[in-house]
């Protein structure tokens, strides 16, 4: 594995029957980077990002995430990353401190040091009122803060975001980026997708997936100075257009 | 009315497009029927059988020793009193007893006439049948034996006697309990679940948004549920008469209308259960337990009410599969006539009337 | 064709909606802009009959949403915002069932969803289930518009729906518009704001501001700074210790910054230059 690469993938592909959901994606990030994975609905993003996490097999290719190869050492993979979507996120009837003891026993933490991380976790939140509130209790925004927290609670090499800030008020939402730069920052990178295009410009990186191909993977300044425009909701638009694959 | 037939064309469209429930719904009664009627055996080997025989004379012990010489029976037990045989039944030690009377050779010599008794256990009264039979015929064969020798004419006189099941209820008695209990799946359960699902993908929303009148949508909801039943029970019926040999004993006018206030009763009882359930699964786990299981154990499908502690019986009451199925079992096995179930008939038109106008008082024009 | 007074709604410990006010006239596209959880959709249902209010009034096309329930009933379409259209039945299924529900037939007004329908019409005996998230919003605004409404009332309609089919989804919205048709349209993106004519936003069940997009803007009252750096994030921990910083996030690749002196402000080595402020900026000026 190169060093200073937190995922590689070279021509990773993966087909349901005739159908090729992932077209053979070669592409890097480095670590302590935050990686944008954009793309429109049914380009491919979720099946990549599901070969990614070692949740499924790749028909070929090959993909090295955290320096374990995802066909081979998916258990070695999901040991070192994080993963939350908008969809799960935290068990919404258990309290807030018995999701993060949950994951991080999950991961294999031992009792001394989660009961000492949840408070310090709880605390840099602004959140340590709430250790014993039921998880289905707190505001939106709150639940996503606090999914994330959980997410990196291992302080794994990668966390995978699927979708995090879905439906939540913009100011909860910028919050929610300082704790990726935070984690960032921390040496975690960040892999993410959004339907937002000005999260896109908060990326370090951004590739745009199109009909299962990855059809543009830069900065995002160069990215808008390559398609001449000045939004990554402009560049976002173009690529898209180009679409042929109705699912 | 156009919109009504529409509505229930795409409800028919629901049910085929899911293949799997489809195959479920519509081959689980005739696997049961075919199970259950498997289940049943009549073929009787080793008989377990206690002796009790105060006279001890030579024809007691030519009795006996054919009894024990046919491959049927196998004397396990002698006892002395008679008193004791309620004992060893109950220990399940033997399955038939034979009582001979006191002085049997000399009753037998002087009067012509000696009494046996047959006591046998008819838990499973199919085999008790067969039980009894094959003795009585031993016994005929020794009184032949004994004409042959004998001047005088006798007569030995068996006496039969059934435990545990005096009626001798039919072991086809289960047809009327699968019939309630596919009824009761499908008419409540399918029902139940088809309008949650309704709720859970947002389209009940629009459907009440609609002009369409709520009745008319909870109607097309039952109606093919209704159609289903409607076939389930036509193929329990055909499939009991003619693979299974049972007949329709009573009048089948009075079998269907039954059947038709029972399926009222699931109808209503599954559109009430859709009124409280937010989800499918709850609405799955509601049919399960507040009428699945009561209709399984408190109807007498297998357990007799009869024989249920009061309290038991006292809530079997409000199961309404009990009365189903007592009147299904009076009409189709017993071939009772029609005034024997007025009863039935009453309570279930009864809770039809009760559980319709409360589910329709609970199903409102609006979401909450 | 709505008006809302006063209107109160609380669940349990939750209150939905805290009173809220506003009228939103004939023909035009009124949007309510606010994230999850701010009330949205309890509004909704109360304007399409399916819920009562706890308090206060409400009217469609003049008509009282609990007296009047079954005309307006007659009257409006509405695509509630988990809607998901029948999975099992195809496309064409889908909308005569929609169609007959509502006393009418496809042919009768294909006229108004012609230009939306013929999108789909390829896919038509498709199951609603293989199509993709823009194609069933296709159909399901189909379906809302088959008996030819006055009014329309869509919950979230794109939500989790990519950028490019969100766009098209808003150029069919201007075009149905121009059929004459008033909708009332919540969204959780503040850059589909500007595509109403007039908005309101909502949060935690309160109307902060209601106007047109153009004069809510204009309404800003500070001067908004745009910055940007090398590393953003490191700009802005700094930026938030200033004491002459009023506000200061993220926004795309710049950061925005208010502050409290009227005079120019600078900030060592950064060149910064005024913007104009989007919905977005003026929501979270509201929400502080």
């Amino acid at each position: 594995m190169e060093v200073g690469k937190a995922i590689i993938t070279d021509r990773l592909t993966k087909t349901f029957g005739g159908f090729t959901a992932v077209d053979s994606i070669s592409f890097s990030v480095d670590k302590g980077e935050i990686f944008g994975f954009l793309g429109a609905n049914g380009a491919g993003k979720t099946t990549a990002m599901r070969m990614l996490c070692g949740l499924s097999k790749p028909t070929s290719g090959k993909g090295v995430v955290a320096g374990f190869d995802i066909s081979r050492q998916s258990e070695k993979v999901k040991r070192n990353i994080g993963y939350m979507s908008q969809k799960f996120s935290l068990y919404e009837d258990l309290e807030v401190w018995e999701n993060m003891r949950l994951f991080a026993g999950i991961y294999g933490m031992g009792d001394k040091e989660i009961i000492e991380k949840t408070d310090e976790v709880l605390n840099r939140l602004g959140f340590y009122e709430e250790k014993n509130t039921l998880v289905k209790d707190l505001p939106l925004g709150w639940k996503q803060k606090l999914a994330f927290s959980t997410a990196i609670f291992h302080e794994p090499k990668i966390v995978f975001l699927d979708e995090p800030t879905g439906g939540v008020d913009p100011v909860t939402r910028r919050q929610f980026w300082e704790l990726i730069y935070q984690a960032a920052d921390g040496g975690i990178t960040v892999f993410v997708t959004t339907h937002y295009m000005d999260e896109a410009e908060y990326c370090n990186k951004v590739s745009i997936m199109v009909d299962g191909r990855i059809e543009a993977l830069d900065t995002p300044l160069r990215l808008k100075q390559q398609f001449n425009t000045s939004t990554m909701n402009g560049v976002f638009q173009q690529l898209a257009q180009t679409a042929s694959r109705n699912e | 009315m156009k919109q009504f037939l529409s509505f229930v064309r795409k409800e028919f469209k629901h049910i085929f497009r899911d293949k799997r429930t489809m195959l479920i719904l519509l081959g689980m009664p005739i696997v049961q029927i075919i199970l259950f009627g498997f289940a049943i055996t009549t073929e009787v080997q080793n008989v377990r059988v206690a002796i009790v025989d105060p006279s001890k004379d030579i024809s007691t012990q030519h009795i006996i020793d054919k009894i024990n010489a046919s491959k049927y029976f196998e004397v396990k037990r002698v006892i002395n009193a008679t008193n004791q045989i309620e004992k060893v039944f109950r220990h399940g030690e033997v399955d038939l007893a034979i009582v001979f009377e006191e002085r049997f050779n000399e009753n037998l010599n002087h009067t012509g006439k000696a009494r046996i008794r047959l006591i046998a256990d008819a838990t499973d009264p199919n085999t008790a049948i067969t039980e009894v039979n094959y003795a009585t015929s031993i016994v005929a064969a020794v009184q032949q034996e004994m004409i042959g020798t004998n001047a005088v004419p006798i007569q030995i006189i068996p006496e039969v006697k059934m435990l545990y099941n005096p009626q001798m209820e039919s072991a086809y008695s289960f047809v009327p309990g699968v019939m309630g209990l596919i009824l009761m799946l499908i008419c409540a359960m399918m029902t139940s679940i088809s309008i949650v699902r309704e709720k859970e993908t947002g389209t009940m929303e629009v459907l009440l948004v609609s002009p369409m009148k709520p009745i008319y949508i909870i109607l097309s909801k039952a109606m093919p549920y209704f159609v289903l039943s409607c076939v389930n029970l036509i193929n329990i019926l055909l499939l009991s008469v003619f693979v299974l040999g049972v007949p329709i004993a009573g009048s089948l006018v009075w079998l269907v209308v039954v059947s038709f206030m029972f399926i009222m009763v699931c109808l209503s009882l599954g559109l009430l259960i859709s009124t409280i359930a937010k989800t499918q699964v709850a609405a799955m786990l509601m049919s399960g337990m507040v009428l699945m299981m009561p209709a399984l154990l408190l109807s007498g499908m297998i357990y007799p009410v009869e024989n249920m502690p009061a309290i038991l019986e006292w809530i079997s009451n409000i199961v309404p599969a009990r009365w189903f199925i007592s009147s299904v079992r009076k009409l189709m096995i017993q071939g009772l006539d029609v005034s024997y179930v007025l009863k039935e008939i009453a309570i279930l038109t009864g809770m039809a009337i009760f559980l319709i106008v409360v589910s329709l008082k609970k199903f409102k024009v609006r979401l909450q | 064709m709505v008006t809302v007074n006063n209107l109160t709604k609380r669940y349990d410990n939750v209150e939905a909606l805290r009173g809220i006010n506003f009228s939103a006239n004939d023909g035009e596209i009124f949007g309510i802009i606010g994230p999850d959880g701010a009330g949205k959709t309890s509004l909704f249902r109360i304007l399409t009959t399916l819920i009562l209010a706890d308090g206060g009034t409400a009217t469609v096309n003049g008509l009282d949403v609990v007296k009047d329930y079954r005309e307006i009933r007659n009257t409006v379409g509405y695509m509630p915002g988990k809607f998901s259209l029948y999975q099992d039945l195809t496309v064409d299924e889908n909308l005569n069932f929609f169609a007959t529900v509502f006393n009418t037939t496809v042919e009768d007004n294909y006229e108004l969803v012609k230009d939306i329908y013929q999108q789909i019409e390829p896919f038509k005996k498709r199951k609603a289930e293989a199509l993709s998230g823009g194609m069933k919003q296709k159909l399901a605004l189909s379906c809302a518009l088959i008996h030819k409404p006055t009014v329309l009332f869509l919950d979230e309609p794109t939500t989790g729906v990519d950028p490019v089919s969100r766009k098209e989804f808003w150029e069919m919205l201007k075009n149905l518009k121009q059929q004459g048709i008033s909708i009332l349209v919540s969204t959780p993106y503040m850059d589909e704001a500007s595509l109403c004519d007039r908005i309101a936003l909502i949060q935690s069940g309160e109307i902060m501001n209601i106007n047109t997009p153009s004069q809510i803007i204009a309404d800003f009252p500070d001067k908004l700074y745009a910055v940007k750096a090398a590393n953003n994030y490191h700009l802005l921990n700094e930026l938030k210790q200033k004491a002459d910083v009023k506000s200061c996030y993220m926004s795309g690749e710049y950061l925005h910054v208010t502050f409290k002196t009227e005079n120019e402000p600078t900030i060592d080595n950064i060149k910064m230059h005024v913007i104009q402020p989007t919905i977005e900026d003026c929501f979270i000026r509201l929400m502080k």
